[in-house]
């Protein structure tokens, strides 16, 4: 154990990236070190990378199908499959099981290369008592207040040598478990520079996330997109490794450190499927240069169509809706309703636009000055007002983070007070989302999974006096922050998507189209 | 010639007509075709501005072009073609028949319908129910300006069926009385909503506050790509009929002959795809129309 700790952060002081061989030492070491370990955690399954936990079980198979000799190392050696929520099965059964399956991986592993037996009769065994053949387990980012989850957090990003950035303040009880940072201890303060494991524009991405430099759904995808090119750029294969496993594994670090600048959103967790599942599909007799030219294509033209098309046709289908002396409702700044509004003015419609802002960012400011420098006639309300100024309104327009297959739009937290208002005031409800941001999640309610931003943003200084300076040192007070909110289909009257205008209850439907689609 | 016959749907005619038109085509390429194909349904709305014309026509068109026309000879193209369109046209014809026989079981012995002016399909369904040897009363309102509903007591009677005619106003007194409501349709939107007579979304709000079920019978050639929001939503072309809207120049003035009910007011819907909620209607106008 000693000798383990020795080893890893001596390299880790180096700043060097751990060589195949020190890998395969230490995951030697981190077996033998298990078995004398007494616990009933649950069977050993393949390490997957945070934000694959929370995508469905297709994905699986085409990522780790392509099992290597090399691939295995960062894979294979984390099998501390801590799930907080597996079945209770008695110790000495669960750990027969375990001794058994590892001594089959062993001899496996080490006669060929049978890497993608090995995953399809790890799944299965995995829960002999349920019935589906994969176990979905929860994300790291809503157990934080379970401390094997943190530590199994931690021992990944030490192995990624990612550093690992602490939460911040209290946090109120009901969102104890989710993250929450302070802006101003960015992750990136614990990097030496230069730093050679993660590549500086990732670096410089996760600064911009961190600092809220870049937000906003598309933004961020758009940005982690071109970021992604950057990296493909300067990639070039080592010596004895294929680049269609390599690149993918030369990812995953990136994207934890991503992460722990600021939780991935659904739409940049959908392009980093596309991206690997893109990579993974690379012949291996393509060249590298070729390759890293098809991969970039591959990109721009998933930028493309995802999201600049898409934003085009979403904008035809939405003009129909839009009639002459229309008031049209907004909530804070999404770039696809700015961009529908602006069309529709350039197509002479006549209307008018509420723009209804909330503290404590304030959005809403910068959508008002997009659509007044086009001329469009804006009033502008804080969300407090929205009853007052409802009964003047003929729609509402509302962006979406994302959509979850039971039809309920998770959005900047408001979205579902505005919803619930109209609703109330019988105003049709419009959301407009691209279908890269359909998601295969389930959420009813917005405390399962969130997003805690910094409680210092609530902090207001007026007349020279900040009452909540002080916040921390008042036991009993707690400061939220939430950024994100889930509101139900009911209150949603009809979304614009590419594909078309679709009632909210029939998401699942395009979901099953796409896959069948790819 | 599409008055003529009224047993027969005027889409059902319209498609009839269009099938003859590919017919006698002179088209010489697959666009041209296709051009001259789209004129005559354009020119059919004109004549008889319903919903299920339209959407009959629209979904007459990609039915015939949904098949493989790799063949390099045009007419076999287009023979191709009228099989497609001859198969599509006797589908449709049996399709009330498919309707009737799914929606007459909800009708239980005893029963009191409530209905809205005269639609063929759900006097399809009662013909049914009545021939299973069932005993039920029928109400119908009146449904000005045209009087239908009285037509439609005329031939329940001749089916032997107890029918009574209420006025349009009454529909909230008689709404206790009754165990369901059952309208047809001119079409079917993407929410999963209807347009039908105007009266129909006042029946439905009426039933939604008494907690009776409400059902729609349509034939699935009515399913249309609309999504109207609210009342006003709904197209100047479908409101009035076809001569107004030639003749008239302020439309405010004039009464618009349909209306909208909106899919919460629903209970389900009996097509010949079988029976839906309003919720399934838009992933099978998805399978329709993608």
């Amino acid at each position: 154990m000693g000798d383990r700790l020795t080893a890893s952060t001596m390299l880790q002081n180096e700043g060097k990236e751990l060589t195949k061989e020190e890998k395969q030492r230490l995951r030697k070491e981190k077996k033998q070190h298990k078995k004398n370990k007494k616990d009933d955690k649950g069977p050993p399954e393949k390490e997957k990378e945070k934000e694959k936990a929370s995508v469905p079980a297709p994905s699986k198979p085409a990522t780790q199908s392509p099992a290597h000799k090399a691939a295995p190392a960062p894979v294979h050696a984390s099998e501390s499959a801590a799930a907080a929520e597996k079945p209770a099965k008695s110790k000495a059964e669960l750990r027969a099981e375990r001794r058994a399956r590892q001594d089959s991986e062993r001899t496996s592993k080490q006669g060929k290369k049978e890497g993608g037996q090995q995953s399809a009769s790890s799944k299965p065994k995995a829960t002999p008592n349920e019935l589906q053949p994969v176990v979905k387990r929860l994300p790291e980012h809503v157990q934080v207040d379970d401390p094997a989850a943190l530590k199994k957090l931690a021992k990944k990003l030490e192995r990624q040598q990612v550093p690992l950035r602490s939460d911040y303040g209290y946090k109120v009880s009901l969102f104890s478990h989710l993250h929450q940072y302070s802006r101003k201890s960015p992750p990136t303060l614990q990097i030496s520079i230069p730093a050679t494991v993660i590549h500086p524009s990732i670096v410089r991405l996760g600064l911009q996330y961190s600092q809220g430099i870049i937000a906003g759904s598309n933004a961020r995808s758009v940005a982690l997109l071109h970021t992604f090119k950057q990296v493909i750029q300067d990639y070039s294969t080592p010596p004895n490794e294929e680049l269609s496993r390599d690149l993918v594994n030369k990812l995953s670090p990136y994207i934890s450190f991503l992460s722990q600048c600021r939780p991935l959103s659904a739409s940049m967790g959908n392009a980093i499927k596309y991206i690997k599942k893109e990579i993974s599909n690379i012949p291996s007799q393509c060249k590298e240069e070729e390759a890293k030219g098809k991969l970039q294509a591959c990109i721009d033209s998933y930028i493309n169509e995802k999201i600049i098309l898409a934003s085009e046709a979403i904008s035809k289908y939405a003009i129909e809706k839009i009639s002459d002396g229309d008031v049209i409702l907004v909530y804070g700044c999404s770039s696809l309703v700015n961009h529908i509004l602006c069309k529709a003015f350039e197509k002479q419609r006549k209307f008018r636009v509420i723009v209804v802002d909330s503290r404590p960012r304030l959005e809403g400011r910068e959508a008002l000055r997009r659509l007044v420098k086009k001329g469009i006639r804006c009033t502008y309300v804080l969300i407090s007002a929205l009853s007052y100024i409802l009964p003047e309104v003929s729609k509402v327009f509302l962006g979406a983070h994302a959509l979850l297959a039971n039809g309920y739009v998770m959005s900047r937290v408001g979205t579902s007070q505005i919803a619930l208002v109209a609703k109330a005031y019988n105003v049709p409800v419009l959301v407009c989302c691209e279908t890269y941001k359909f998601c295969e999640r389930v959420q009813t309610d917005s405390f399962v999974s969130n997003e805690l931003d910094d409680p210092d943003d609530l902090i207001v200084t007026r007349n020279g006096k900040s009452h909540l300076e002080n916040w921390q040192t008042v036991k009993s007070l707690g400061l939220l922050n939430l950024v994100y909110d889930v509101t139900p289909p009911d209150f949603v009257d009809l979304v614009i998507t590419d594909l078309g205008m679709i009632p909210c209850t029939s998401v699942p439907v395009v979901l099953r189209v796409k896959n069948v689609d790819q | 010639s599409i008055r003529g016959d009224p047993d027969v749907a005027s889409a059902v005619a319209a498609i009839r007509s269009l099938l003859e038109f590919l017919r006698r085509d002179q088209s010489e390429t697959i666009l041209g075709l296709r051009e001259n194909m789209t004129q005559a349904i354009r020119r059919l709305e004109e004549t008889d501005s319903s919903v299920a014309v339209s959407s009959g026509g629209e979904l007459f068109l990609r039915f015939i072009s949904l098949t493989s026309l790799e063949h390099p000879d045009l007419s076999q193209c287009k023979n191709v073609m009228i099989e497609r369109g001859e198969l599509f046209l006797k589908k449709i014809s049996l399709s009330r028949g498919k309707v009737g026989k799914l929606c007459h079981t909800f009708i239980k012995d005893g029963a009191k319908i409530l209905t809205h002016s005269s639609s063929r399909v759900v006097l399809k369904v009662l013909e049914n129910a009545a021939a299973d040897n069932k005993r039920f009363t029928v109400y119908v309102t009146e449904s000005q300006p045209d009087s239908a509903g009285k037509r439609m007591a005329q031939k329940l009677r001749k089916l032997n069926i107890p029918v009574m005619v209420v006025l349009d106003a009454a529909v909230g007194y008689i709404m206790e009385k009754v165990d369901l409501v059952i309208v047809g349709a001119e079409g079917v939107v993407e929410s999963g909503g209807v347009i039908n007579k105007i009266g129909t979304y006042q029946m439905a709000v009426c039933s939604k506050a008494h907690n009776k079920p409400f059902y729609v019978v349509a034939e699935s050639f009515k399913f249309v790509r609309l999504y109207p929001l609210n009342q006003q939503d709904v197209p100047d072309r479908f409101k009035y009929t076809a001569d107004i809207l030639k003749t008239v120049k302020d439309l405010n003035q004039e009464h618009p002959m349909i209306d909208y009910t909106p899919p919460s007011l629903i209970t389900l819907l009996f097509t010949d795809l079988g029976v839906l909620t309003p919720s399934a209607v838009s992933d099978e106008l998805i399978k329709l129309y993608l």
